[in-house]
């Protein structure tokens, strides 16, 4: 009897220490990403970064994403609802953090589809067929380019522009921003330059009533 | 007819109930430590952490199963696992300390093994931290099982 309470009581200590170990721990990472994030507020929106919704916006949502994260392309939609809730009082910054191989290419596309003005419907189209272009966490973007043939682009001038230095130039500027705001899961979400910190819908959802409601 | 001898049942030395006791108390801190180097504090494991885990881990769950009814006997069970935890500890200790060239070492890509990760107090490193709670395992079990065969 006293063995078992002995035991009982050792396994507790020891579930109480873990546990107030990560709680402590957490804070501290908590509060030392918002003091890096404020510090590096200048690298949130850029000024090629590509931004939906009303200009003078009450709240910003700035989110990190990879076109080829499923993650990502799961969270669009909900951004989307979220957006359309309050469509006078949200606008969504859109930047990117390709950490899948190959994505860098795959936002090339993006970024030569924006010249003609189709940015959106490519981002659109290109996370809801994800499944379609990405093999074993790798993008591949000559599955790509077939599934944007309905969006109307001008296929040939979409390939040029691909490679031009303007938009390496701007890939390079995202990841450079990503890191500098230690971006290093995607999506990764700031709201009024605020980081999302613990990741879901709900925590998504919170933080934006937070900064409408202020 | 002659009486069988009575099949020895786990004898109720509570000595061994304690070194048990210990072992398993060690043995689930390391455990807890690990998962919070890994999952809390998010240090990859490389690949001799994951062996030093594959040989902790269990340690944690079953021992407990020989304290309720006491079973010295676990000690024939739990101490091949300590004694190849123990080897990989050291591997691994020696490894950082550079008494072992990183080129005998088995991990060639993902989390470095010869990279220090963390330190305290000036040598105070995880793989000397695991070298410490598998030896001392190791010397409960141990005499669990020198006291279980009296």
């Amino acid at each position: 009897m006293k063995q078992k309470i002995i035991f009982i009581a050792a396994a507790l200590v020891l579930l109480a220490l873990f546990i107030v170990g990560t709680l402590a721990f957490k804070n501290k990472q908590h509060s030392a990403a918002q003091a890096h994030v404020q510090i590096n507020q200048e690298a949130l929106i850029r000024m090629h970064s590509p931004i939906i919704g009303a200009q003078n916006a009450k709240v910003t949502i700035v989110e990190f994403i990879d076109p080829a994260c499923e993650a990502c392309a799961a969270f669009y939609p909900f951004v989307k609802e979220l957006i359309a809730k309050n469509p006078e009082q949200i606008r969504l910054v859109m930047r990117y953090a390709p950490l899948h191989q190959g994505a860098e290419q795959v936002i090339a596309v993006l970024e030569a589809a924006r010249k003609q003005g189709k940015y959106w419907p490519a981002l659109e189209t290109v996370l809801a067929t994800q499944d379609q272009w990405t093999k074993n966490h790798q993008a591949k973007v000559d599955l790509v380019l077939p599934l944007l043939a309905p969006l109307g682009l001008d296929m040939a001038q979409l390939q040029t522009d691909m490679q031009s230095s303007g938009i390496q130039i701007v890939i390079q500027q995202e990841i450079a921003d990503a890191k500098a705001l230690s971006v290093n899961k995607t999506p990764s979400y700031f709201v009024n330059g605020k980081p999302l910190l613990s990741f879901g819908y709900q925590q998504l959802s919170d933080l934006v009533d937070e900064a409408l409601n202020k | 007819m002659p009486h069988p001898p009575p099949i020895p049942t786990s004898k109720s030395d509570p000595s061994c109930w304690v070194l048990i006791f210990i072992a398993w108390l060690i043995a689930a801190s390391g455990t807890l430590g690990a998962l919070f180097f890994g999952e809390v504090m998010g240090l990859p494991p490389c690949t001799l952490c994951w062996y030093q885990r594959i040989f902790m881990f269990p340690l944690a769950i079953f021992l407990p199963l020989a304290l309720f009814p006491l079973d010295t006997k676990v000690a024939r069970y739990a101490l091949p696992l300590a004694l190849i935890g123990l080897g990989f500890a050291i591997f691994h200790w020696f490894l950082q300390l550079g008494l072992i060239s990183p080129s005998a070492s088995p991990c060639a890509q993902g989390s470095s093994c010869s990279e220090i990760e963390a330190e305290w107090f000036g040598f105070l490193t995880i793989p000397l931290m695991s070298v410490c709670a598998f030896a001392l395992i190791n010397i409960s079990l141990f005499a669990t099982f020198i006291q279980g065969k009296k």
